[in-house]
């Protein structure tokens, strides 16, 4: 009697369990169903609307979670420790592989076909993309902008976080400088139009720049139309906004030299200069690598400088801008989406560098 | 603990569900909903929206107007997303064209047809077709070849508004010779920066090789790098490129934005004598003319270079297509086709309107009743050359190839650049 009810009771039980283990998903995904279809369908009021899809949101990622992890626990001890992790991470891959992966390979298929993405090009796209002359016009701007943009922000940088280690003010100067990393660039795209903006002779400036010219006696100028020097001016944007970066990463570093080297260079008789060439800088030089390749992938990257500034014109035109053109002006949807693989295959040797300088300093 | 959490969680997630289910039950007999994304924003969107009212109050449709200043990223990013309105507002047939081609628009039906054959001039047709089968309604135009110039300062200097191009250039050495700068020119807009130039080109080539060869050079059977487009370039050269003829020469030209290129006319004494763009271009003044637009400005159409072609008319506007196809969309575009959708706005201004049927009297100042006259009356009317060109050219290297041509760039260069680029 006892076992036989004992067994009617753990099938019942495991029945029951089982029972559960179904039902709670299943309970949990249609109110993820229901929520989503109401805010796909609703005409209810915006307000309403707002609320759920914040409720929805938010308390989703939750249920997702605390579902998946209660059924996880529910699974036998040693087959739960494998599958927790993924609890974990999985939702985050989950969204890398949607919005990252499959877009990219999306947009490798895309770059072989024409305009409208209807009948197979071949290499067409590439072949426009290696010969227009835009587009070799966009590759040496990029190249100038690495060179120039990468140099000048890790130069400044260096030498402001090498002055201001020597300083009473060291904060405040760090600061200042590192304020403009706040700004966007699109925002600092906006504040450099004024500095650069032109008004003929006899008008009030209203640029800061020609405001000096014409106060020193100059003919003011219209920089955005002087090529190739209307390149420099730009760049000279991007050196504002990443310096701060690049003196506050190799400000840290400087802190980790240790000062028993310097002061033995110092005994021995080293001019100051020797010391920073031949101890402080091998000293930090994977840091300014580090440093030197994040800049590196902005200025290959760069887009809103350009595009708020002079769209392009003028000579200015850069490898982003022009796939921006290409896709969204001109709805050639080929050649854009070959630009951004050739963007990307570009970009990936410099991202893989950096990451291992990155993991070398155990910071990944 | 844990379990409480998950109660919580579940009744919050399903308590607004449930809530707005029974709303939606209860409500009354379902809305019908019409939406429409259009390129106007602010005060043009008001207008917009104040003139399809009398249509909301007859049927009880409910129209949603959405703009945006990206509309023409943002509509192919909806249109690809499946997120399409029902109705869209394109400036530019090309556009059009692609989604024609695409196959994501209604054609236009019989009964609506039928308004367009007798509602329009047939060009307006023909601009809203592809490949033979009609897609759009013009609602809102805009006419581009006027010249604009300060009144009061006219009448003090004694100049007298130009007939033909050469009273135009007589009057212009008279201004020279005067000390006076005769035109006002900006080109810079941004994203796209160069427009006003691709205008005076259509208009210029329109004057001097006449409505037929207009409409081969914009299929490109009359190749960029012709003789008779380098011609029109040159006479725009004669003016633009002659730093006595434009108020702060090439600089001013890349660098004023097209909007406040005007601005000059209104200083005292004026830095700047002539200003030729489109109607709109009045929402621009400074606020004090404005408010006495008949008194203080002055307008003339861009007078004809070969006779032959008379004084052409050179516009541009707003097709709306359709992309989901229910009965209360149809009623709205058969709307759009009418003179009564565009009564209101047409009286509060800002704004023309292709109606063969209209009424002239409905224009709140001389200005736009002449200006809307010249539109309806106008024996030649050709829509804006690069809003027809493809996408690489008319809003691509046309611009481009304006911005290096006055920046300095040889003329034969910059056109074979263009030929060269077209798809």
């Amino acid at each position: 009697m006892k076992t036989k009810g004992g067994l009617l009771h753990t099938t019942l039980v495991t029945v029951g369990r089982i029972a559960i283990s179904i039902l709670i998903p299943l309970v949990a995904f249609v109110i993820l169903w229901g929520g989503f279809i109401f805010l796909r369908d609703s005409n209810a009021p915006q307000s309403v609307i707002a609320i759920v899809a914040i409720i929805w949101g938010v308390g989703g990622v939750a249920l997702l979670f605390f579902v998946a992890d209660w059924l996880v626990n529910r699974a036998p001890v040693n087959i739960a420790k494998k599958l927790q992790p993924f609890v974990f991470v999985g939702p985050a891959l989950a969204i890398l592989a949607w919005y990252l992966f499959f877009p990219t390979v999306r947009s490798l298929y895309l770059s072989f076909f024409d305009a409208y993405s209807k009948s197979f090009v071949g290499l067409e796209n590439y072949i426009f993309a290696f010969t227009d002359s835009k587009m070799l016009e966009s590759f040496t701007n990029n190249l100038l902008w690495i060179i120039l943009g990468t140099g000048g922000s890790v130069g400044c940088g260096l030498l402001i976080a090498l002055l201001a280690d020597r300083s009473k003010f060291e904060k405040a100067f760090k600061s200042l400088i590192f304020m403009p990393m706040a700004i966007s660039f699109v925002g600092a795209g906006v504040i450099w139009r004024f500095v650069y903006a032109y008004k003929p002779a006899g008008e009030d400036q209203l640029g800061i720049l020609n405001a000096l010219v014409t106060l020193l006696g100059g003919e003011p100028k219209a920089w955005f139309t002087l090529q190739p020097w209307n390149n420099i001016f730009l760049i000279i944007i991007l050196v504002w906004l990443q310096t701060g970066y690049a003196m506050v990463i190799i400000s840290a570093a400087l802190k980790g030299v240790p000062s028993t080297i310097i002061e033995a260079g110092r005994i021995d008789g080293a001019s100051e200069l020797k010391i920073v060439g031949r101890i402080i800088i091998p000293h930090i030089l994977s840091t300014i690598v580090t440093v030197a390749t994040t800049i590196i992938i902005i200025s290959l990257k760069i887009f809103d400088i350009v595009f708020t500034m002079t769209n392009g014109n003028y000579g200015t035109e850069v490898i982003a801008s022009m796939q921006y053109k290409q896709m969204f002006r001109f709805y050639h949807y080929g050649r854009g989406s070959a630009i951004a693989i050739v963007l990307v295959i570009a970009v990936i040797p410099v991202m893989w560098y950096n990451l291992r300088q990155f993991s070398k300093q155990e910071g990944f | 603990m844990k379990k409480a959490l998950l109660v919580v969680l579940i009744s919050l997630l399903v308590l607004p569900t449930i809530f707005a289910a029974g709303q939606a039950d209860r409500g009354a007999p379902k809305e019908k909903v019409v939406t429409v994304f259009g390129a106007f924003v602010d005060e043009e969107a008001r207008r917009f929206e104040e003139a399809i009212k009398p249509f909301e109050t007859r049927t009880g449709i409910k129209v949603i107007y959405e703009g945006s200043k990206d509309f023409e990223t943002l509509i192919n990013v909806r249109v690809e997303g499946g997120n399409a309105p029902d109705i869209a507002g394109l400036p530019q047939p090309g556009l059009m064209n692609n989604f024609a081609e695409k196959g994501n628009l209604v054609p236009i039906w019989s009964s609506l047809e039928a308004l367009i054959d007798k509602n329009y001039a047939p060009v307006w047709k023909d601009l809203g077709s592809y490949k033979g089968v009609a897609y759009g309604v013009f609602h809102r135009v805009n006419a581009k070849s006027f010249v604009w110039y300060p009144k009061k300062a006219w009448q003090r200097a004694g100049y007298q508004v130009p007939e033909t191009w050469d009273e135009l250039l007589a009057l212009m050495d008279k201004m020279v010779a005067n000390g006076h700068t005769p035109w006002a020119v900006g080109i810079e807009a941004g994203g796209a920066t160069g427009w006003v130039g691709t205008d005076w080109i259509e208009d210029i080539m329109l004057r001097t090789v006449g409505p037929e060869v207009y409409d081969k050079w914009v299929s490109n059977e009359l190749p960029f790098n012709a003789p008779e487009v380098k011609n029109a370039f040159e006479i725009l050269g004669k003016i633009w490129l002659n730093p006595r003829y434009v108020y702060g020469g090439k600089n001013t030209i890349l660098t004023t934005s097209f909007g406040d290129a005007q601005r000059p006319m209104f200083d005292t004494p004026p830095k700047a004598w002539m200003h030729r763009q489109g109607n709109f271009i009045t929402g621009f003044f400074p606020d004090a003319i404005q408010k006495n637009l008949e008194e203080e400005v002055g307008v003339f159409a861009l007078p004809g270079i070969n006779p032959a072609y008379g004084i052409p008319v050179l516009g541009g506007g707003d097709q709306f297509v359709v992309f989901h196809d229910r009965p209360e969309v149809r009623e709205f575009m058969e709307f759009l086709a009418t003179w009564e959708s565009g009564e209101l706005w047409a009286k509060t201004g800002g704004a023309l309107f292709p109606y063969l049927n209209q009424d002239l009297n409905a224009y709140p100042n001389v200005i736009e009743r002449s200006l809307a006259e010249a539109l309806v009356n106008a024996k030649v009317f050709r829509f804006d050359a690069s809003d027809l060109m493809p996408a690489q050219v008319g809003a691509g290297t046309f611009w481009e190839g304006i911005v290096d041509w006055v920046n300095g760039k040889n003329l034969d260069a910059v056109l074979n650049d263009i030929q060269k680029s077209w798809p």
